[in-house]
């Protein structure tokens, strides 16, 4: 009894208003006997049948009708038969399940056919019961196969999504690094497959003085990419305007809250060197703060000032630091794609490992003091898939 | 990462655990958002078994503050971790969301 609601219940489940069931066989008796036992399902629209007397009036179907579901062939007919008319359905429409029916205990063929392809097969004399389970558990499985194709090809619009995202992200990092007698600067990204949202800016100040910033949006995909495409030229307009960091985030935190609906965010370190005193002033909106390496190798992070991620609340302070930095020091700017990435033990990078990267060789040179920085967090990580983006950016005075 | 809730003197009290990231910040979420009705008007998140947290999964409870927020319902969280705790102040947050040190304390705060 169970059994048989269940299958009542299934037969009215309205995943398709109507199948398209294509009937061969050379038979005559079978469209009269089919369409009358099967014609409460045809009544209620479940299923439609059409019939061909052979495999090749079946093709010619197949390619005229382009909204059949299902086959149902009889193996043994003139001209084309079922088990070659099996092999030419799938380059009509490859989507399209079919089922055969054969003699009883023709195990051979039964082999063959499934080997080509058939979904299920029913055996002759035909018992009707088991026939319309058959069909109706193949247009189930027709069903759940549309809906994962469905989900598929989503899943591909999400990805181009993303490679958009990813394009734009990219756009907008700077390709050129500063490098004079008295100072350097490199950084580099390494953008994560899904996630991620890092990017560095490097902005030329007046008086020779450069702004530098490190920063890392809160979400992912294209209203992220647009989010730090905000961050990024508010802040380049804001640093060129303003002389304090501090006052720099403030200014950039308004303007992200006042058009931020999703509530998203960016943590941004900003930080303005005077390459004539070697004075660094910076001021941080929630991001990590970055490591000052002394000429021995020893490392500590900056002083910590007050700050929150930007776009966040309104009228935040932000307050500011200085540092002087010494001729062969430099400052590792970098982003929690660094410290948090993990190996295979679920172990985190960290930040002393960080520190150990300069600990026994100061960086000389930005550029391979970045390279340094991600051939270490590669050999810790091993084969773990990285799960943020990576960024770092270097300054050191010579 | 899993969520359970309880309503106790008046408050909904929500204990999360494992790791909020990336992958699991939809989820987290969801499980929130799906376990807080119109009529809580005192909401604490027990964060005590809580692993780690990444920006995705700090934006979520921003987005649920600004939620309770507009429904006039307070909102806390407490029994934060060292390194959760080090999340919270060094993005800033632990300004602009109240934490307390238990759901007790957190309870005592909300008038």
């Amino acid at each position: 009894m169970t059994m048989l609601d269940t299958d009542a219940n299934r037969e009215t489940a309205p995943d398709k208003t109507t199948y398209k069931i294509l009937v061969v066989d050379d038979e005559p008796d079978l469209e009269p006997l089919m369409l009358q036992r099967m014609r409460r399902s045809i009544r209620s629209g479940r299923y439609t049948f059409v019939f061909a007397n052979n495999g090749v009036q079946a093709l010619e179907r197949l390619n005229e009708e382009d909204d059949i579901d299902m086959v149902l062939s009889d193996i043994n007919m003139p001209q084309m038969d079922g088990l070659t008319l099996l092999e030419q359905i799938p380059k009509v429409d490859p989507n399209i399940r079919s089922v055969i029916i054969s003699a009883y205990g023709d195990m051979k063929n039964i082999r063959t056919a499934m080997n080509r392809g058939a979904f299920d097969f029913v055996t002759k004399p035909v018992d009707f019961e088991d026939l319309k389970l058959t069909i109706d558990r193949t247009l189930r499985h027709l069903t759940e196969w549309r809906e994962a194709l469905a989900s598929r090809d989503q899943l591909v619009t999400l990805q181009n999504e993303l490679d958009v995202a990813n394009k734009m992200q990219i756009s907008i990092l700077p390709t050129h690094f500063p490098e004079t007698d008295g100072y350097q600067v490199f950084a580099s990204m390494e953008p994560a497959r899904n996630v991620g949202g890092d990017f560095y800016d490097i902005i030329s100040l007046e008086n020779e003085r450069v702004g530098l910033a490190i920063a890392d949006v809160s979400d992912k995909g294209v209203p992220a990419a647009l989010f730090m495409m905000s961050s990024r030229t508010w802040l380049k307009g804001s640093a060129i305007g303003l002389d304090n960091p501090g006052e720099v985030l403030k200014e950039v935190n308004n303007l992200l809250h006042e058009e931020n609906e999703q509530t998203m965010f960016v943590t941004l370190f900003y930080a303005i060197y005077d390459p004539g005193s070697g004075d660094l002033t910076y001021a941080n909106g929630g991001h990590n703060p970055p490591l000052l390496v002394k000429q021995d190798g020893s490392s500590e992070l900056l002083s910590p000032v007050t700050g929150i991620a930007l776009g966040v609340a309104p009228d935040m302070d932000f307050g500011q630091n200085n540092i002087s930095l010494a001729p062969g020091e430099s400052v590792i700017f970098y982003t929690d794609g660094v410290t948090e990435a993990m190996n295979s033990d679920q172990e985190e990078f960290g930040l002393e490992r960080l520190q150990e990267v300069f600990a026994a060789q100061p960086p000389h040179d930005s550029r391979e003091a970045t390279q340094a920085i991600f051939e270490a967090v590669h050999a810790f990580a091993g084969d773990h898939p990285q799960s943020d983006d990576i960024t770092c950016l270097v300054l050191r005075r010579h | 990462m899993e969520i359970s809730s309880d309503r106790e003197n008046g408050a909904l009290l929500l204990k999360t655990e494992g790791r909020v990231d990336g992958s699991t910040a939809a989820l987290f979420q969801d499980g929130i958002k799906s376990s807080i009705t119109t009529d809580d008007d005192k909401v604490i998140l027990d964060l005590e078994n809580l692993d780690y947290i990444s920006s995705a999964g700090l934006r979520i409870i921003l987005l649920i503050a600004k939620d309770l927020k507009q429904q006039n319902s307070q909102f806390a969280i407490c029994s934060l971790s060292d390194s959760v705790m080090e999340i919270f102040t060094m993005s800033g947050f632990n300004q602009i969301i109240k934490i307390h040190d238990s759901p007790a304390a957190a309870l005592a705060a909300m008038s």
